[in-house]
């Protein structure tokens, strides 16, 4: 613990304010709004609310909409995940060998991170196109095999690759990482008892790799509850007939097109509190870490 | 904890990852068909990650009929600038650019200058506030702007509300309206403006988290010689502390430059007027789709040029600030 500090605490007050300003602004005021208006029945343009209690959960929960969004955002955030994670997997276990190429190898795995989520949406959109680009020859092979703008089912996967396809680059970095924390003596001792690379990479590299593949785990999920507002936005606005309707969508559409202030909160804080629940399970795993290394 | 070096990483960067030379296995195994197997292997993910922005790029070269030909061509045109500089003129991305380039100036200096000064109130003063503040700064990482969307934007429209309604609440307005006859209302609109689309994204959990931990482990005799050569705290932040964390400062702006240049939701909501547009925004107003071409044929290429000048500058900063990127992304953990 440190001793030596310094003692002019204006200068800390001083420091410290702009931050605190800020979160009290723009983090605790609208979250406690958020909780306010949740609970009363708010007027989009100001002037009068009234206690509601739960009445606004109680609507949101008897809403078949709201399960199917919620029913959506879990197909969504199982698929883009496992997708994500284990292509990002593979690669890095292959890349961390090292061979010759490494080093375009992880740019080539990197540089899709940089790509904004409506770039993404707007690419994929153009790929995932049923008359132009790639799926026009599948199309032109198999009529009616692969329409996003009328089937829904088509249309999430189309948004689970895309988010998928920009996740990868983030959990290749993470995973990397973590191959190259374990211990190289490791690997030897395993190498002069004569197991294979692959055995190796089974019995020795996957399971020390289990908090890194944790961490990246509820990363992901947290992200694609949070984080697909691009792509969703940009590929299918929410359609066709709410197949993509994801719940932080959903905020967006019901709080400024529908102006409906209080279901929008309510839903925010159904929302917050999944993610909060995330948070906490990602904290604990923090805490474990530090004894791992 | 005492040190005698000081490292110059907050948190335990595995070397490796950013070393200069890979590191080459000590063991000797020939295994030609798993070396094989391992090239096929990436090969296929390397194609699977940039076969997407190829065919991009392909049909940002492409003209409106190639295009939207079926099937349409796999193999470039020669159309590349054309359709750049259309899309560049009629969305008029010479002032999209200097937008987001602004926004992204501002969010990253604010977020680098903003982290350091919090973690430095917290980490060199003996206050019994540094633990409640450090918790109320980290506990915004659980609240992502997304899911307080609404009432965010409700704040933008004016940034003063919470002291009025502090005020009103307390009947402090009240007092100073019968007092002094002055009616109290503060208001500051921040919708359509540099201010709005940067200041709400400036508080940064993680940054202050990151230089926290790397103030932490700063000897306190650095800090002890300091004060016996007569620096003050501002002196010592600026003349020991900050030219120590070069490392974090590089780190913390290239992921924030990305975050900040990608931002979507956020000036998507606050910015009604198109002199005060960002470029990620502005590609999602190049969807090409029945509402926006009115049953016109789909101009695809320009909405991939598009793409493909938007994308450009984030993806060269991450590729050549790639050690510092990676660096950063993993200490912060994002």
């Amino acid at each position: 613990m440190r001793r030596a500090y310094f003692r002019n605490n204006w200068i800390a007050a001083l420091v410290v304010a702009p931050q605190l300003l800020i979160i009290f602004v723009f983090f605790y005021w609208p979250t406690s709004q958020a909780l306010y208006w949740a609970f009363t029945f708010e007027q989009p343009w100001g002037g009068g609310n009234e206690w509601a209690g739960f009445e606004n959960f109680r609507n949101l929960l008897t809403d078949d909409r709201y399960w199917h969004s919620i029913r959506v955002s879990i197909v969504y955030a199982a698929g883009a995940t496992v997708l994500s994670m284990s292509a990002a997997l593979i690669l890095a276990v292959f890349a961390d060998r090292q061979l010759r190429g490494y080093r375009a190898y992880r740019i080539g795995a990197i540089w899709p991170y940089a790509v904004a989520a409506p770039a993404v949406g707007l690419a994929f959109r153009f790929i995932f196109n049923p008359s132009a680009g790639v799926m026009s020859y599948v199309n032109e092979a198999f009529p009616g095999f692969w329409d996003p703008i009328l089937n829904g089912d088509h249309a999430l996967i189309m948004v689970m690759i895309a988010g998928a396809w920009k996740q990868v680059a983030y959990n290749f970095i993470f995973f990397l990482a973590g191959l190259q924390a374990i211990p190289r003596s490791l690997i030897e001792a395993g190498a002069m008892d004569g197991a294979s690379i692959l055995r190796r990479m089974r019995d020795i590299q996957l399971p020390l790799l289990a908090p890194t593949f944790f961490f990246v785990l509820v990363i992901n999920i947290n992200d694609s509850f949070t984080d697909s507002f691009g792509i969703v936005d940009t590929m299918t606005a929410g359609g066709p007939a709410r197949a993509t309707n994801l719940m932080v969508y959903k905020i967006y559409v019901d709080g400024f097109r529908g102006l409906d202030y209080s279901g929008a909160a309510a839903q925010s804080i159904i929302l917050m509190l999944l993610v909060i629940a995330l948070t906490v399970v990602q904290f604990r795993y923090i805490e474990r870490r530090v004894h791992y290394t | 904890m005492t040190q005698t070096d000081l490292p110059l990483v907050a948190a335990e960067t595995p070397r490796n990852l950013s070393a200069r030379k890979p590191r080459r296995p000590g063991l000797v195994e020939n295994t030609p068909g798993l070396d094989i197997a391992t090239h096929v292997i990436l090969l296929l993910g390397m194609f699977m990650l940039l076969f997407p922005m190829y065919l991009v790029f392909n049909a940002a070269t492409q003209t409106l009929q190639e295009v939207n030909a079926i099937p349409s061509r796999l193999t470039p045109g020669d159309q590349l600038w054309t359709n750049i500089q259309e899309a560049w003129v009629t969305r008029d991305f010479g002032q999209k650019f200097l937008n987001s380039l602004i926004v992204a100036v501002g969010v990253v200096t604010g977020k680098v200058v903003i982290a350091c000064i919090t973690a430095f109130g917290i980490v060199f003063f003996d206050h019994r506030l540094r633990m409640p503040i450090f918790w109320a700064v980290f506990i915004t990482l659980m609240l992502p702007l997304e899911v307080r969307i609404v009432p965010t934007y409700a704040v933008a429209a004016n940034a003063l509300m919470p002291f009025q309604a502090i005020l009103d609440s307390t009947g402090l307005s009240w007092l100073i309206n019968t007092v002094s006859g002055i009616e109290v209302n503060l208001e500051w609109r921040m919708l359509n403006s540099y201010t709005g689309l940067i200041l709400p994204l400036i508080a940064t959990a993680t940054g202050t988290f990151l230089y926290r931990q790397f103030f932490l482990t700063i000897p306190d005799e650095l800090v002890e010689a300091a004060k016996m050569d007569g620096a003050g705290p501002l002196r010592f932040l600026w003349e020991i502390l900050v030219p120590l964390s070069r490392t974090n400062i590089a780190a913390l702006a290239t992921i924030m430059f990305v975050f900040s240049w990608n931002q979507y939701l956020w000036p998507l909501l606050i910015i009604t007027d198109p002199s005060y547009g960002v470029v990620a925004v502005e590609l999602g107003k190049l969807v090409p789709d029945a509402n926006t071409t009115g049953g016109d044929i789909p101009k695809w290429n320009i909405a991939m040029a598009g793409t493909l000048i938007v994308t450009i500058p984030p993806i060269i900063v991450v590729v050549f600030m790639q050690r510092w990127f990676v660096r950063g992304l993993i200490n912060t953990d994002k």
